[in-house]
């Protein structure tokens, strides 16, 4: 039996576009506001402030070991919220669909999406569905915008890590990163590395009732750890070291990086959060992330000093100082 | 007749630039006008030294004929300007006391090996510097590493603690004393000092009694962190396997080679072969450490050198004791040979105070001979080659710098910021370009530190502020960066192989077109791919790519650089591409089925494996095919073996030359191939290094052949790290020579990149001539 594709008719706003819409994306997403089927979700909101983020999504392959592009759209827009301390609650979702998509896949990752949302407990209150034709998007793109509730007094941002902080991670480094290069380049490693791809907004949550003082909280996605520490430490005009020792990285995934020639610290991470606390409430803090699911693995691997502003400095096993700067561009082999 | 009209009577003043101050240089004008019975005076101005003298005609003439021959060791004249003035009669000849006004112009003399005088007074029972560690003259002693700022006087240097006693002031202030403004001057009485100290700062011994206890314990095996000129280093006694391999265990330093210190000439002879030039090169007052190739078997009765210090290494860097404390370590001790490392660990800069050389060092010393005269200026030893009878510079620092570079004409201000690894910094005043001692790769923070005091201090002691700052393209160098967050100033990028040739030009004092030949491992290219094996046109700020080497991928980015069987696994690739893993399993066996697999998935999928023209990846390629190295443990390495490995034969591997739409391209795959067939059939590695060698050679020179018949240049300049490599240099230069061309090579700088700063100021100048 010949597998059923997308076409150029589901992007036509006609019958095709209804039944797609109201045979996957509807009943997958199945909530009040969607199946009202207007311009626009009418919201009830919480009194206070409102964050909102919008991200979009492209990643290849479209699915990978730990999730696919579907529930990697909605844990990276609820962790960019969490990240500013939001309750999540509203999530739009659009799709770019190629023409030729198959739309056994599309099911997979859309129903993967709405199961991400459901157990993240935020509804996918709007969205759209465009087709374009072969060769002009990959498979499927995917952009979801969300708002959420910022508590009262809550007051977090780039700009406040103070010296004498500490930087906390709640596990282990690259595994996302990794995840998809290994499928992507048909690499296989002993295990298969697994993607990190969570929604931290829980984990947030308890960690902020705990300690209500913590100054920055950042998910290193693109650029992974020394890339978001790099921004932290310009915004905050401080210096971050960070001790090798402590860097929680897994075996299979060190070992794909020192194969494929790539640095665990620059490799995305999305189900990571890095958080800077003032260093007395830092074994609260751990306790804290380690009573979680998604911390277990939650360490300690840096401080903020006054020395060196707007520089990250790896304290290597041997005493050594590694500058970690911002790479520009790929990286291209600075050695002569 | 002179222009007072006075028969056979002339008066003349003479101003002369260059290294002249706090180098002896008003005693010896002083003691020649004497001698010539001539009047006049003689003093430091700001520009260097004025002299006037008058007398009889041909005595005047005399005197300015001898001037230059006989000025004391350490000047450096690099002008002569002769005035002729009204004759008036004068009486007697006097020393004036300096001139402090006007620009720091003045050159500040290097750190100098201590002199012959120096050492018999050190070891003369009778000498009242009789052992004294800090004993030194206008001739000798300690000079950039000690000097704060300038004019260069005791008070502005590390010396300032210590007021002379009066025996030391009356030398001091004797013109006729080899001790006349001799600003370190010192003695037992008033001096520096040493002691000796165990891990945990407990004193061991003091004085004299610290230097004999040292001796005892490095003839013990134990090792020691002796405070230099420029740093500390770390000795241990080299005949013994167990100290030296406990020493490279300690220092986290596994194969790279450790420089020897030795006691005479005659038992470096015992080890290595000395040619006249590199006998020079080890006595010369710079005193650098000479790379010189051993001895299958070692002169019997010579010290023995254990093989720790340089595992499988066919050359040992050797070098002679410089300082009147390395002198006293080898009187009278039981070992006539000392590994004499840079004091650091692994790749951060040699530690230079106290307490960092206490904390840092503490886990690789077993003991610590300090001194408390404060090093100012960090100065690694310098390194050098001897190339068909010429330095060749591989590390430039300690006893070289500051001297400036003469450039052809004076010009604007430029600050050069240099490259990435092997980094050094220019600043350029008039005519002068001065190059930093050697900084160290930029990638940890200490080095960033070294790296910025550098500019802050020849900026300082060359009272100059740039008008431009010239850096690399390449955007994620440390030194780019910083130079881009220097707001206040313009900037220029400069491609780093246009650097490398323009540096050869400076250096050579080349104007006009050349053609330049940049062999060298990668350096970012204005296409943004990898550049390193470059057939350029250079003319000062231009510049126009001619040809390049055929490309090759690095699977793994800087990982294909630490790992050259990446390289081989890439040439095999490149040769037979899907077919690889089948027409080659023989070869591709030889590595552990995953990784090789991932590698080879990379080079199909073209992931992180970016493409590169380099040579020295081409070199990294054949030594890991060769079967001599398939990791690095020190930069070069590779390459470095496969020249040691290289035994002599006629043969030579094939390369292409093709023009691709306006490039010539180099194209080694040939050469691969061969390389490949002869391995394949056993062919012992070196051999394999000499065809690989005599190949690369001849096809670099036809290359360049066809661009003198494209462009009508005959001059041509060589640089890049594969220079380094004499063989393949000398071969290269001798067959340029051979068909008439004008070859230029480093000699003042090395052709690696700590000449990039040299290259990118050069740059600067040019391109700032353009725009007016
Ligand atoms: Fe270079
Ligand atoms: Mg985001
Ligand atoms: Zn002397
Ligand atoms: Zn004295």
């Amino acid at each position: 039996m010949k597998e059923r594709t997308i076409t150029l008719d589901h992007g036509s706003g006609g019958r095709a576009t209804h039944e797609l819409v109201r045979e996957v994306f509807a009943r997958a997403f199945d909530n009040a506001f969607l199946g009202q089927m207007n311009d626009s979700a009418v919201l009830q909101v919480p009194a206070g402030r409102i964050a909102m983020s919008t991200d979009s999504y492209v990643v290849d392959p479209v699915v990978f070991p730990g999730g696919n592009i579907g529930s990697l759209a909605v844990h990276g827009t609820i962790n960019d919220l969490a990240m500013s301390g939001a309750r999540p609650l509203y999530l739009t979702a659009g799709f770019v669909l190629e023409e030729g998509l198959s739309l056994a896949l599309l099911e997979e990752i859309v129903e993967a999406m709405a199961r991400a949302a459901r157990d993240a407990q935020v509804a996918v209150v709007a969205g759209d569905t465009k087709v374009v034709p072969k060769g002009k998007a990959d498979k499927i793109f995917i952009n979801t915008a969300g708002v959420g509730v910022v508590p009262e007094g809550l007051e977090l941002g780039g700009q406040y890590a103070r010296p004498g902080d500490v930087v906390l991670i709640n596990g282990t480094i690259g595994d996302h990163g990794m995840a998809i290069l290994c499928t992507r380049e048909g690499i296989a490693m002993e295990g298969e590395i697994q993607s990190d791809s969570a929604a931290l907004h829980d984990l947030v949550a308890e960690l902020l009732e705990a300690c209500p003082q913590v100054r920055v909280l950042r998910d290193p996605t693109r650029g992974g750890v020394a890339t978001t520490l790099n921004e932290i430490a310009r915004q905050s005009e401080v210096g971050i070291r960070l001790f090798e020792e402590a860097l929680p990285i897994r075996d299979d995934v060190a070992g794909a990086c020192e194969l494929l020639g790539l640095d665990p610290l620059y490799v995305a991470n999305e189900g990571k959060v890095l958080a800077i606390v003032p260093r007395s409430v830092a074994e609260k803090a751990l306790d804290v992330l380690r009573g979680h699911p998604l911390g277990r693995d939650a360490r300690l691997i840096g401080e903020v000093t006054d020395r060196d502003p707007g520089r990250v400095v790896l304290c290597t096993r041997i005493g050594g100082h590694r500058l970690l700067d911002m790479l520009r561009g790929e990286q291209l082999p600075r050695i002569c | 007749m002179n222009p007072s009209g006075e028969r056979g009577l002339r008066r003349v003043r003479v101003q002369v630039d260059g290294i002249v101050q706090g180098v002896g240089f008003r005693p010896t004008v002083y003691q020649l006008a004497r001698s010539l019975d001539l009047a006049g005076r003689v003093r430091n101005d700001s520009e260097g030294v004025e002299i006037e003298v008058a007398g009889p005609e041909d005595r005047v003439a005399e005197f300015l004929r001898r001037l230059p021959r006989e000025a004391p060791p350490l000047a450096k004249i690099v002008r002569m300007d002769v005035e002729e003035r009204p004759y008036s009669p004068v009486d007697g000849f006097l020393i004036q006391a300096s001139e402090r006004t006007g620009s720091r112009t003045t050159l500040i003399s290097p750190d100098v090996s201590i002199c012959d005088d120096c050492l018999r007074e050190l070891f003369d029972p009778h000498d009242r510097r009789f052992r004294y560690p800090f004993i030194n003259c206008t001739n000798c002693g300690p000079r950039y590493t000690i000097i704060r700022d300038i004019p260069y006087d005791r008070d502005k240097t590390t010396m300032v603690s210590f007021p002379m006693c009066p025996a030391c002031r009356a030398e001091y202030e004797n013109p006729r004393d080899r001790r006349f403004h001799a600003q370190p001057n010192a003695c037992w009485e008033c001096g520096p000092t040493v002691w000796l100290e165990d891990p945990e700062g407990r004193r061991l011994a003091e004085r004299d009694a610290a230097v004999r206890e040292t001796i005892r314990l490095l003839s013990e095996g134990k090792i020691a962190a002796v405070k230099g000129l420029g740093g500390f280093h770390l000795a241990v006694a080299a005949g013994d396997e167990e100290a030296v391999a406990r020493l490279r265990r300690r220092k986290i330093r596994e194969e790279k080679p450790f420089a020897v210190m030795f006691s005479s000439l005659e038992d470096i002879r015992g080890v290595c072969r000395v040619s006249p030039e590199e006998e020079a090169l080890l006595m010369s007052r710079e005193r650098p450490i000479v790379l010189l190739a051993r001895r299958p078997e070692p002169k019997p009765g010579c010290p023995p050198v254990a093989p720790s210090v340089a595992p499988g290494n066919r050359f040992l860097g050797a070098f002679l004791p410089y300082t009147p404390l390395h002198a006293l370590l080898f009187r009278d001790a039981p070992y006539r040979a000392l590994v004499m490392t840079s004091g650091n660990q692994s790749d951060e800069p040699i530690v230079t105070e106290d307490q960092t050389a206490r904390e840092r060092l503490r886990g690789i010393a077993d003991a610590f001979l300090f001194h408390n005269r404060d090093i100012y200026i960090r100065c690694d030893d310098s390194v050098v080659r001897s190339a068909r009878g010429k330095p060749r510079p591989i590390r430039r620092a300690r006893g070289y710098v500051p001297v400036p570079v003469v450039l052809r004409e004076p010009g604007p201000t430029v600050l050069g910021v240099g490259g990435e690894l092997k980094n050094t910094v220019c600043l350029t005043r008039g005519r002068y370009a001065f190059l930093s001692q050697h900084v160290g790769d930029l990638e940890n923070l200490e080095t960033l530190r070294a790296f910025e005091h550098t500019i802050d201090h020849l900026k300082r002691i060359l009272e100059v502020r740039p008008e431009l700052i010239v850096h690399d393209l390449h955007l994620d160098y440390l030194s780019t960066q910083w130079a881009e967050a220097r707001t206040d100033l313009p900037r220029l990028a400069v491609q780093h192989h246009h650097a490398h040739i323009a540096s050869v030009a400076a250096e050579r004092g080349w104007n006009g077109p050349v053609l330049g030949v940049a062999l060298d491992g990668t350096g970012y290219g204005a296409d943004g791919t990898l550049w390193g094996g470059e057939f350029l046109w250079v003319d000062g700020a231009r510049y126009e790519r001619l040809g390049r080497f055929s490309r090759l991928p690095l699977p793994g980015g800087e990982k294909a650089i630490k790992e050259p069987w990446r390289m081989a696994v890439a040439a095999l690739w490149s040769l037979a591409g899907e077919e690889a893993e089948r027409v080659h399993d023989d070869i591709l066996s030889r590595w552990p089925e995953r990784q090789r697999r991932v590698v080879l998935r990379m080079l199909q999928k073209g992931f992180n494996s970016p493409l590169s023209s380099s040579c020295g990846r081409l070199f990294d390629a054949v030594s890991s095919l060769a079967g001599l190295r398939d990791r690095i443990t020190y930069e070069g390495q590779a390459a470095v073996e496969l020249e040691q490995a290289l035994e002599p034969d006629s043969g030579a591997y094939e390369a292409r030359l093709v023009k691709e739409e306006d490039l010539w391209v180099l194209d080694t795959l040939p050469l691969l191939e061969e390389t490949v067939r002869d391995v394949r059939r056993g062919v012992r590695p070196g051999l394999v290094s000499a065809r690989f060698h005599n190949g690369l050679a001849r096809a670099v020179v036809r290359m360049v052949e066809i661009l003198r018949e494209e462009t009508g240049l005959s001059a041509v300049a060589l640089s890049g790290g594969v220079f380094q490599n004499v063989y393949l240099s000398g071969k290269v230069e001798q067959e340029l020579e051979d068909r008439g061309f004008e070859v230029l090579v480093h000699q003042e700088v090395p052709p690696n990149d700590a000449c990039i700063a040299l290259g990118q100021v050069h740059v600067g100048r040019e391109y700032l001539k353009t725009l007016t």
